[in-house]
């Protein structure tokens, strides 16, 4: 009896490894339907989506102005310490003095990209970008400063 | 021989399975003691990849800290944020608009079909068979997708805040979904011809690994490993939070205690996670995505709980305020570190090369034990 129960397992075993194969070869003639995705090399082509969470950046717009106060609601929303804001005053042409941005200190290596600091920004002025290729050979170019060179706030914003 | 088991006697040996063990998308390392081919004993070591998660949390506001828990159980992080944001309202008392409850309620599904849809995978792979991997991550790319999209990222969202969630849905977020849903449905066979009928998979399951309703219950078990004891423990269906105790979804129970058992219910959970995902889909309610709270949170002074059900078990939260802006003393509740413990008591007097199909069963992921 054993014989026979062996026998019918080993034929019942033999069966469903038809039934994965036949899936397998499905697949196998089927190239269509199989999805392998490539490493995105067409960089120039590539859309990801607008929300996609790869790297804080500052808005720049043609005249070189940004909109950061310099209020520093970002640096107090990271979590990590990610951000850090200097803030220098400019002295207006009535001769008040007016805080402002100087530099906008970014260390990407300690963001996780929570998003809470965008969500924070009362004007909008720095968004995610959606870059994915973080890798450099020094540790240095990690810290970035965002704020373009002599750029200034943008009339208006407060 | 057996009332060798558990003591170490002469003809023992000691072997060491990991720290790098494919078996665990982590670093876990197992002393096990083994006299020819039958285990009499393991000893799991942890604190590879302790970041002391419980102890940063205590310097992060209670905005800040939510991030940090997508890192511990990183397949269900929507769940464990949702876990965190759930503890805070529940400090603040703030209502959470509707929009935001369903909007909820389907992230946590869809993490938690991407989430058992890796473990079939990594499980199929740890018993020798590679092909259903790659099966499986086929449509836990879309729900990638989907995430990516709407939250911004792919793995740690960080998409739950305290009043609601970060962003609104995005535009397609509805139709990809019922695209995902339709090819779900139409890939489901496939789990069943390719691995869940397969005889010689089904031997390799079948009486291994038992866990006894009354162990799971001691051993702190949650989850699928304790629902494949037959052990009710969903905390959905017995402590309903957000909109579930309005939706129609079955608790899976499995009698089997076996590996087998433990597999079959993270199968079906996926078809139930399907069937709330269905009826919340085409009802998601206008309104807001976030209610109006304070820029600084403050909990009031006293003791806040909050237990939600992930992909592997029960995660609870627990906040000590004194009523500042960052919590005195936070504890989670990880449901790996429970489920990792019985696997002593399971795997006594089985064989070395079952391990493997018990561990996979458990769904370890280390991060969660670690904290």
């Amino acid at each position: 009896m054993f014989i026979v129960k062996y026998i019918k397992e080993v034929f019942s075993g033999l069966k469903s490894l038809a039934i994965g194969l036949r899936l397998t070869l499905y697949y196998f003639t089927h190239h269509k339907e199989i999805i392998t995705q490539q490493y995105p090399d067409n960089r120039e082509t590539l859309n990801l989506p607008e929300r996609f969470k790869g790297e804080v950046v500052m808005l720049h717009d043609e005249n070189n102005e940004h909109a950061c106060t310099g209020c520093t609601a970002c640096e107090l929303a990271c979590p990590n310490g990610t951000i850090k804001i200097i803030t220098k005053f400019d002295i207006a042409t009535d001769g008040k003095k007016k805080k402002a941005l100087d530099k906008f200190v970014y260390h990407l290596e300690l963001c996780t990209m929570c998003n809470l600091c965008i969500v924070a920004c009362p004007t909008d002025a720095i968004k995610m970008a959606q870059t994915f290729e973080h890798s450099v050979y020094d540790r240095s170019e990690l810290t970035k400063i965002l704020n373009k060179p002599g750029s200034e706030i943008r009339e208006g914003v407060e | 021989m057996i009332e060798e088991i558990g003591r170490t006697t002469e003809g023992d040996v000691m072997i060491n399975v990991g720290p790098q063990h494919p078996a665990t998308h982590g670093v876990l390392h197992l002393v096990i003691t083994i006299n020819g081919e039958t285990i009499k004993k393991v000893e799991p070591h942890l604190g590879f990849i302790h970041r002391s998660i419980e102890k940063m949390c205590e310097s992060l506001s209670y905005r800040q800290f939510i991030y940090v828990t997508s890192r511990m159980d990183y397949l269900s992080s929507h769940i464990n944020n949702h876990a965190c944001a759930l503890c805070v309202e529940k400090g603040l008392q703030v209502e959470i608009p509707s929009r935001a409850q369903v909007i909820r309620v389907l992230m946590d599904e869809l993490t938690r079909i991407a989430s058992h849809e890796l473990w079939w995978g990594a499980m199929a792979m740890d018993l020798g068979a590679f092909t259903p991997f790659f099966h499986a991550f086929r449509e836990r790319e879309s729900i990638n997708d989907i995430m990516e999209e709407t939250c911004g990222a792919r793995l740690t969202m960080n998409y739950m805040v305290p009043g609601g969630v970060m962003q609104d849905i995005h535009p397609n977020f509805q139709r990809r979904v019922k695209d995902f849903i339709r090819l779900y449905k139409s890939k489901v066979n496939e789990y069943d011809e390719l691995v869940t009928g397969n005889i010689i998979f089904q031997n390799r399951m079948k009486g291994v690994g038992y866990l006894s309703p009354e162990d799971a219950i001691s051993y702190g078990c949650t989850g699928p490993p304790a629902r494949g004891s037959g052990v009710s423990c969903d905390i959905r269906k017995l402590y309903p939070y957000e909109i579930y105790d309005q939706l129609e979804f079955d608790e899976i129970l499995e009698t089997g205690g076996d590996s087998f058992a433990r597999y079959m219910v993270r199968v079906r959970e996926m078809n139930q996670s399907i069937r709330i995902i269905e009826q919340l889909i085409d009802n998601i309610p206008e309104g807001d995505f976030q209610a109006k709270t304070k820029a600084v949170l403050k909990l009031p002074k006293g003791e806040f709980y909050q237990r939600v059900e992930t992909a592997r078990g029960e995660f609870g939260v627990y906040i000590v305020s004194e009523g500042g802006t960052t919590p005195y003393r936070i504890k989670f509740r990880s449901p790996g570190f429970s489920n990792l413990s019985a696997l002593d008591h399971m795997v006594r007097g089985s064989k070395l090369g079952d391990l493997v199909a018990m561990m996979g069963t458990l769904d370890l992921v280390i991060p969660d034990i670690d904290r």
